[in-house]
């Protein structure tokens, strides 16, 4: 991890709220945290927890009736006009269809999807749709960009690269069109790269080669990666820094290893302890979490997570929310436990 | 394990206490029919299609004189315009219609004459009729309020044969909005078994019906209707050429339904809980009729819906063309028949006026159709 | 494949599942897509075989055919009746496997289309016990309240529908309506794969639990090994239809002596970074079961493969007792297993 002058991305409570008939679901509800370049930023959370519109609230590509409502995406790069040295750009006030993110997306910012299938077009070649990504951001012509992306498709492993450019998705197993994208979301060389639950629809040996790769690349280009994954061995594998989610807020974030080893927010140490582990005793009876994920139209008062909380303080966690606050070096919990601060609603 | 108990029913739905109790027992015709409901197009069109089928029920109520009467003194007299209010107040009546023969051409022509005038009310006596052949009655919509006037009111008009048109319009929508019903009934009942056999069986017997399927989707409809119905013997009496006309269209009209049954069966057998009914020991015919069918019914219902238009359309064409509902028996096509060249065009206009009411019940079954279908199935197609 | 002393509840012997590839107009048949092709194991009364592979791997295919969802092609599947027999549940027809439907059950995966969104929970449960002749109403009613709290769900939501519940409370509504008709053998697919985490360590507890009281037999289909560890006694792995490895679960992780075992269970990620895992360097790509490799199926991505591995066939034989593997260097090769935390 690269000390810079300041982080890559800085995500500042952000709020994205979805307009729908039946209320208002908040589906990120102030969730701030900062990516430094070359470092692997992992958020884990399970369904509803608002990871993946985090991610689509960055990348600008929130589906109707979605919006952010508050907050800022400020990005790191260089400054445009050509004066030399960098500027911010608050993503969140720009048109999500304008020029300028389109000129951000696939470029400073790439996303590998979950759905392999789903991002190829099924009748478009590979190389077809690797080229349009390359020739879109970069000034070079065709020829050059099919060399380009065949050099890309070796880089990610896949073998007779020549031959595949040719090829459909469609005719590639699920782990070579896994490589084949993440070719694609690389072939701009983009400082950041967001990858959202890559090797969930894969198999585990076909994730063991998919998390190899990315490590390999990231250690290569030292590009950033925001990684969004509900598998806590995946992120204590992969990740430099976590951050954890729940019910669209940020419960704790820290190193890695400070939030495997030294949790402090009662639901990571929840999650923590009822996970299954292939290390774990056999038949033994796991330690769970009560009650279940709230549906987002009824979300909890207060801290979203005290109902389910076993360290719950009535008056307390189900009347004010806690903010995000330092608890050690580079530590940050929203717990009453640990401080008394509330969050700004 | 008491901890368990209590825990596991954290109530998941997205209402306050007393409305999460409501959505939760609600069956799914329940929640189709909410989800209708705020659809206010939707909910308008069925309103209109409601007053639709009152007219349906008892044509004789909104009409106000026999459809079939005939006078040649009367022909092509144009819409009488009401007017409310007259000296004594609220008083609203018709003009009388004076004839005079124009010298050059020798043809009777009306002019309204302002000063006799006919006073018309709500629910006046005027000729018995028998409701559903249940009881006999004499009260009418709307009528001249002395039943013994000599001049009569003509709302629309009347054609070369000096039929009233009001009049015969009611019986026309009768006509028109049940061969269609029937109709797409008889489709329906056609595309359930056919499509539910082809989908369910699966193999050949699937084969062979989605061949015929195909044949009969492939086969040009006007030119087969045409000869079917060219074929149909003249002396037959009106009831029996309805019943040929509809039966007609719903033989072309089942193989849209019939595909879109089968793919549902298809897709319906690999759902896990069709899996879950056979494990329990469930024979074919409970799980077709207890897990599939109450599966696609409000599908069905939305198709068929959409459906009708179609059919109303056809019946409208054909007996325009003269080859369907024949006279005397009365439907809007038969009425456009006289509409039909461009004279009557020019000089009785009022004539179309059947052509504006076909537009506006097929819209008002589209409208209701495509609310069915999203409220049924607000993710789908 | 030697017996154990007691008759086994099911012993599934040579259980090969084909599916046709049919090409051209006439449906000409050109191959076959061999998704089980001679699996033999066994499940002893009480207790839980896993079945573990990855995807094309035929452990779903397997599985659906234990419990005649559908019908193998070739084989033995020979089930010890509450009554005492043993019926080969492959040969019998519909109509006599009818009355032994309700000793076999199964739980699915997905949550959302393992019940018919039309019926409410009193009609889900209680379809079983109608249909095996429990037509009393007020007994009905009383046997599913029964059911509702032996998984944990009140009985008083009976009358709601499934779009009510969340995915651990369907599963928990799918587990009920298997056990209404006390079956001996439950046959769960992948019960936990499609709910959240926190939820999953729920439903294997009750499973667990279940097992205890009403003495059931599982067979636990699942690609989650940690959630496999947990939950079962014994454990199966396949590979491309066939069965790799097979031995109680702690001997397994602990010693594995199949390289695809091996591999798999180095490819796991643990949750805890100072633990190096997930990293294994197994190259190439699942074969298709249409067209398997020779000899061993494994053998293009193994690291120990020899000659032999290339054309031959490995039976699958019992290395130490109760320890049965399908591999030609088995004795020869150190493998690296799992150590406890």
């Amino acid at each position: 991890m690269n000390a810079q002058n300041g982080p890559l991305l800085s995500v500042r409570d952000l709020k994205t709220y979805f307009m729908m008939d039946e209320g208002v679901v908040k589906a990120v509800d102030g969730v701030s945290f900062d990516v430094h370049a070359g470092q692997i930023f992992g958020i884990v959370g399970e369904s509803g927890c608002g990871k993946s519109v985090t991610v689509k609230s960055i990348l600008r590509i929130v589906e109707a009736p979605g919006k952010i409502v508050h907050g800022q995406i400020l990005l790191r790069r260089s400054r445009q006009d050509g004066t030399g040295g960098e500027e911010e750009l608050d993503l969140a006030k720009l048109d999500a269809r304008g020029q300028e993110i389109r000129s951000i997306r696939g470029a400073q910012i790439a996303l590998i999807p979950q759905e392999p299938m789903a991002s190829f077009s099924p009748v478009h070649t590979i190389g077809n749709q690797i080229v349009e990504t390359i020739m879109l951001h970069q000034p070079i012509d065709r020829k050059a960009a099919r060399n380009l992306a065949c050099d890309m498709l070796k880089d990610v492993g896949v073998p007779m690269p020549e031959r595949r450019l040719d090829e459909y998705s469609w005719q590639l197993s699920g782990g070579l069109r896994q490589r084949a994208i993440i070719a694609m979301a690389l072939s701009c060389n983009p400082r950041l790269l967001i990858a959202d639950e890559p090797t969930t629809a894969v198999d585990v040996t076909t994730q063991a080669q998919v998390l190899r790769l990315l490590r390999q690349l990231q250690r290569e280009r030292n590009s950033a990666i925001i990684f969004i994954t509900h598998d806590l061995g995946v992120i204590a594998q992969m990740a430099d820094f976590v951050m954890v989610m729940y019910l669209g807020l940020v419960m704790e974030q820290g190193p890695v290893d400070d939030i495997f080893h030294a949790p402090k927010h009662p639901y990571t140490q929840a999650l923590l302890r009822s996970i299954p582990s292939i290390r774990s005793q056999p038949r033994v009876s796991l330690p769970t979490i009560s009650g279940s994920i709230p549906h987002p139209f009824n979300k909890p008062s207060g801290c979203p997570f005290h109902p389910r909380c076993i360290k719950r303080m009535p008056g307390r966690c189900d009347a004010r929310t806690p903010a995000l606050q330092a608890v050690g070096d580079k530590q940050l919990v929203s717990c009453f436990l640990y401080h008394d601060v509330e969050g700004s609603e | 394990m008491a901890d368990e108990i209590q825990d596991a029913d954290a109530p998941s739905s997205e209402l306050s206490s007393k409305d999460e109790d409501r959505v939760s027992v609600a069956s799914n015709w329940k929640l189709v029919w909410w989800r209708f409901r705020k659809n206010r197009l939707a909910v308008a069109s069925a309103i209109v299609l409601l007053m639709f089928y009152a007219v349906v029920l008892v044509p004789d109520f909104f009409g106000n004189q026999d459809p079939e009467a005939t006078d040649a003194f009367l022909a092509f007299i144009p819409v009488q315009r009401i007017s409310f209010f007259d000296n004594t107040g609220f008083n609203p009546s018709v003009p009388d219609v004076v004839g005079t023969r124009n010298a050059v051409t020798l043809k009777m022509e009306w002019v309204p004459d302002e000063t006799v005038r006919i006073p018309i009310a709500l629910f006046v006596r005027g000729y018995k009729y028998k409701v559903l052949d249940l009881f006999e009655t004499d009260i009418h919509l709307i009528d001249a309020k002395d039943p013994k006037s000599k001049g009569r009111p003509h709302f629309l008009g009347t054609d070369r044969l000096g039929r009233d048109q009001w009049s015969r319009m009611m019986f026309g929508t009768r006509t028109s909005m049940t061969v269609g019903l029937v109709a797409v009934a008889l489709s329906m009942i056609l595309g359930v078994l056919l499509g539910g056999i082809s989908g369910y069986f699966g193999g050949w017997l699937d084969m062979v019906i989605q061949r015929v399927i195909e044949l009969l989707q492939s086969l040009p409809t006007i030119p087969i209707w045409l000869m079917m119905t060219a074929a149909l013997p003249q002396d037959w009496r009106p009831e029996q050429v309805f019943l040929a006309i509809t039966i007609i269209l719903a033989f072309i009209g089942w193989t849209t339904l019939a595909r879109e049954i089968r793919g549902r069966f298809l897709s319906l057998r690999e759902e896990d809980f069709i899996l879950a009914a056979e494990l329990a020991g469930c024979s074919h015919l409970r799980i077709i009729l207890r897990h599939m069918v109450p599966a696609f019914t409000s599908h069905i219902i939305a198709a068929s819906t959409l459906a009708i238009p179609v059919m109303i359309i056809s019946e409208t064409s054909l007996s325009f063309l003269g080859l369907g509902i024949r006279p005397p028996a009365i439907s809007w096509g038969v009425l456009l028949q006289e509409a039909q060249n461009i004279q009557t065009v020019a000089l009785a206009p009022w004539l179309m006026f059947p052509g504006l009411v076909v537009i506006i019940a097929v819209l008002a079954y589209n409208l209701v159709g495509d609310g069915l279908r999203d409220a049924a199935d607000p993710y789908g197609h | 494949m030697t017996s154990p002393s007691t008759t086994p509840l099911l012993e599934v012997k040579n259980l090969r599942k084909y599916f046709p590839i049919q090409k051209g107009f006439f449906k000409k048949t050109i191959g076959n897509v061999r998704a089980v092709d001679d699996v033999s194991f066994f499940v002893e009364e009480g207790e839980t075989l896993g079945l573990v592979g990855e995807s094309g791997c035929g452990k779903t295919t397997a599985s659906r055919c234990v419990v005649r969802a559908i019908a193998p092609s070739s084989g033995q599947m020979l089930f010890r009746t509450g009554e005492g027999q043993v019926v080969d549940l492959a040969r019998l027809d519909r109509a006599a496997l009818r009355p032994l439907r309700p000793q076999m059950q199964m739980i699915f995966q997905d949550p959302y289309s393992s019940l018919n969104p039309r019926m409410n929970l009193f009609e889900i449960v209680g379809e079983p016990l109608l249909i095996n002749g429990l037509v009393n109403r007020k007994q009905r009613t009383d046997q599913v309240a029964e059911l509702l709290q032996l998984v944990g769900m009140r009985p008083e939501y009976m009358q709601r529908f499934p779009h009510a519940f969340s995915g651990g409370q369907r599963q928990r509504i799918g587990i009920a309506r298997a056990l209404s008709v006390h079956p001996r053998l439950v046959v769960a697919d992948e019960p936990v794969s499609a709910l959240d985490v926190s939820v999953q360590a729920q439903i294997l507890n009750l499973l667990l639990d279940l097992q205890q009281r009403l003495n059931l037999t599982y067979i636990f289909v699942a690609h989650n090994l940690g959630v496999v560890k947990h939950i079962c006694d014994r454990v199966a792995v396949m590979y491309v239809g066939k069965l790799a490895e097979m031995a109680k679960t702690g001997e397994m992780f602990h010693q594995p002596r199949h390289p695809y075992t091996a591999a798999l269970m180095a490819a796991v990620p643990v949750a805890d970074p100072r633990v190096r895992s997930g990293d294994v360097e197994l190259k190439g790509e699942v074969p298709s079961p249409a067209n398997p490799p020779s000899g061993c199926y494994f053998h293009p991505r193994c690291a120990y493969a020899a000659e032999v591995c290339r054309t031959q066939p490995p039976d699958f034989r019992e290395i130490s007792p109760g320890h049965f593997v399908a591999c030609h260097r088995s004795e020869e090769i150190e493998l690296p297993g799992i150590s406890l935390e």
